[in-house]
């Protein structure tokens, strides 16, 4: 069943286009990756899906409803989570008040501190500083803080903008083994990477996109076989 | 023993004497300083509700506002129309009060509407252009009807009356006698304590949490699931609430209005008060404004100075307090740009700029 389906996407800044009638969808279940170069239009399309940026024509359904036109706080409220380039975290809030905004829309105060407590036990690095402005944390802890507060909104899509970006190597290996823990346990991913490496190895299916156009699809096996793909993105020649 | 460390832990102590303090202060204030002094800590008192109004919307939520006493202006003629010969009501205070700070909160709504887009200086220049269009027209509606008497202002309106006691004069109660700005001075203590209490609760609320992330970052906010629109309308709201609040219980105080007392210097004022004392930290801002107010008054004595040293006056003090004050901000950004007591948050961010 398809979570996200997006049909013939458009998308434009003033007069320049940035997303050029793409298509795509994302299963209940599965982990999908955007790949593709700096300006091939992958955030403009996770900005778009979030009603942070006004679609120009195409359509976009999430579980069943139609988010074109949707403000960014309802398309919040129906369960589809971003994780903005860059992280997004409020770097003058404290971790814990960081973490309180992911659960923004939930009144459920007593699931949520207990999830609060599994999230601290998982990555104790947030619990000995959760009274700490978060800003004062290192890239890595940033990502995995942006990470716990979108999953505290109980995401039925979690859409990642780049994890990798700005990370030392070893903490790119943390953070992505923490996103196959949140896709073992069932959660949808809409994964955005250049590290087209990494993207392709924890996810099922990729599509490859290029000048605001999508070139390629499939299983992302088949795409890191894909002579294409080596020679454009895994710098084989 | 030191008397603080004794009264450490006894919080019910420290509010009883804070309490026995706020009381008697009046007491003391008049009969050492004189009853201009009384007036003084009345209207710091007021200025203390309206710079805690602004804070809601500038150290909270971060939006630039520099025509705030439009909405102290709105609150004070609401008070002045319903409750003076000018229209010939007299309506009693627990209807006005409401009226005019509810009226000033629709005002805050439709300021914010047009300017939810704009942040920093653009929104700094039209909130500035806001309240100088609310001035023109309270100096200007005199005609074709006559609604707020043009520059002349309103005379004559109504002091607060409860249970039959009026606060314009004085009272004699248990003996004691209480002069007007005496008992204005409990009145606006009280209107004070409950500012004091709803901005305590808003800053650790969700609504509170929220403001803050606007101002951090506001597409991440979005994304959060925040309703930035309401959330931003909801601070100029409640800010302008507290500032109609305050206007109208001056304009009771002051018996008169006009609309001199609501130009830009005023505004200026307000946020000098949430600067100097400490943006977004609710005992910062109350110094703040308590200093913004007295200060300008006692270097009102410089004239008085001048002339035991010097024998006459060589510059005239209103001249000179200006001055004075203005050296004294100066100094202040220098050497505590974060403000007398800087909330965790702006001292933070100061800290991070200047490396």
């Amino acid at each position: 069943m398809n979570l996200l389906s997006v049909q013939n996407l458009c998308v434009n800044y003033d007069s320049i286009r940035a997303v050029k009638s793409i298509s795509f969808e994302v299963q209940q279940g599965e982990t999908v990756c955007l790949i593709g170069a700096n300006g091939a239009g992958k955030t403009t399309t996770l900005k778009t899906l979030s009603g942070l940026l006004p679609a120009h024509s195409g359509e976009m359904m999430f579980d069943g409803k139609r988010l074109n036109a949707m403000p960014a706080y309802q398309i919040a409220a129906l369960n589809l989570a971003l994780v903005p380039e860059g992280r997004g975290i409020f770097t003058r809030m404290t971790v814990l008040e960081n973490l309180l905004m992911g659960a923004y829309n939930r009144t459920d105060r007593a699931n949520v501190q207990r999830e609060i407590n599994d999230i601290y036990a998982l990555l104790p690095r947030l619990a000995e500083r959760h009274q700490q402005q978060a800003g004062l944390l290192s890239g890595g802890e940033q990502q995995m803080l942006a990470l716990a507060r979108a999953m505290l909104s109980k995401p039925k899509l979690l859409m990642l903008d780049e994890p990798s970006m700005g990370l030392a190597p070893i903490m790119v290996q943390t953070i992505y083994s923490i996103i196959q823990t949140i896709a073992k346990q069932g959660i949808t991913i809409l994964l955005v990477e250049q590290n087209v490496r990494l993207a392709l190895g924890i996810s099922q299916r990729g599509y490859v996109m290029e000048h605001g156009e999508i070139t390629l699809s499939g299983a992302s096996q088949t795409l890191a076989d894909d002579p294409a793909v080596q020679a454009a993105y895994l710098g084989e020649l | 023993m030191n008397v603080l460390d004794y009264l450490k832990g006894k919080a019910w102590l420290t509010a009883v004497l804070l309490l026995l303090g706020l009381v008697l202060l009046p007491f003391m204030v008049e009969a050492s300083l004189g009853k201009s002094w009384l007036r003084i800590l009345d209207f710091a008192l007021l200025y203390i509700m309206l710079a805690l109004g602004l804070n809601i919307v500038v150290g909270y939520a971060g939006l630039l506002d520099l025509g705030y006493v439009a909405f102290y202006a709105v609150g004070a003629y609401c008070w002045a129309l319903l409750a003076s010969p000018h229209f010939g009501l007299n309506l009693p205070f627990w209807v006005i009060l409401p009226t005019g700070a509810a009226i000033a909160g629709l005002f805050g709504v439709l300021l914010g509407t047009p300017t939810l887009r704009l942040r920093g200086d653009y929104l700094a220049i039209v909130t500035l252009g806001f309240g100088e269009i609310i001035r023109i027209f309270l100096n200007n509606l005199n005609a074709p009807v006559n609604i707020t008497n043009g520059p002349q202002g309103i005379t004559q309106i109504e002091p607060v009356t409860i249970a039959g006691l009026s606060l314009g004069k004085t009272q004699e109660i248990f003996g004691i006698t209480f002069s007007s700005p005496h008992l204005y001075y409990y009145l606006f203590l009280l209107f004070v304590a409950l500012v004091v209490f709803v901005c305590m609760r808003l800053e650790n609320s969700r609504i509170g949490r929220a403001w803050v992330a606007i101002r951090e970052d506001e597409m991440a906010a979005a994304a959060a699931g925040i309703n930035t629109r309401n959330i931003k309308l909801l601070a100029f709201a409640m800010g302008a609430t507290f500032g109609g609040l305050s206007g109208g219980l001056f304009a009771s105080f002051q018996g008169f209005v006009s609309p001199e007392s609501f130009n830009l210097m005023e505004s200026i004022m307000i946020l000098s008060m949430i600067v100097l004392g400490g943006m977004g930290n609710i005992y910062g801002v109350i110094l703040g404004a308590l200093l913004v107010t007295m200060i300008p008054e006692a270097l009102r004595y410089t004239g008085d100075l001048q002339r035991a040293v010097f024998g006459e006056v060589f510059i005239d003090p209103a001249d000179l307090r200006m001055l004075l004050f203005g050296i004294a901000l100066v100094l202040m950004m220098l050497l505590r740009p974060a403000g007398l007591l800087p909330s965790k948050l702006r001292r933070q961010e100061l800290a991070e700029d200047a490396t």
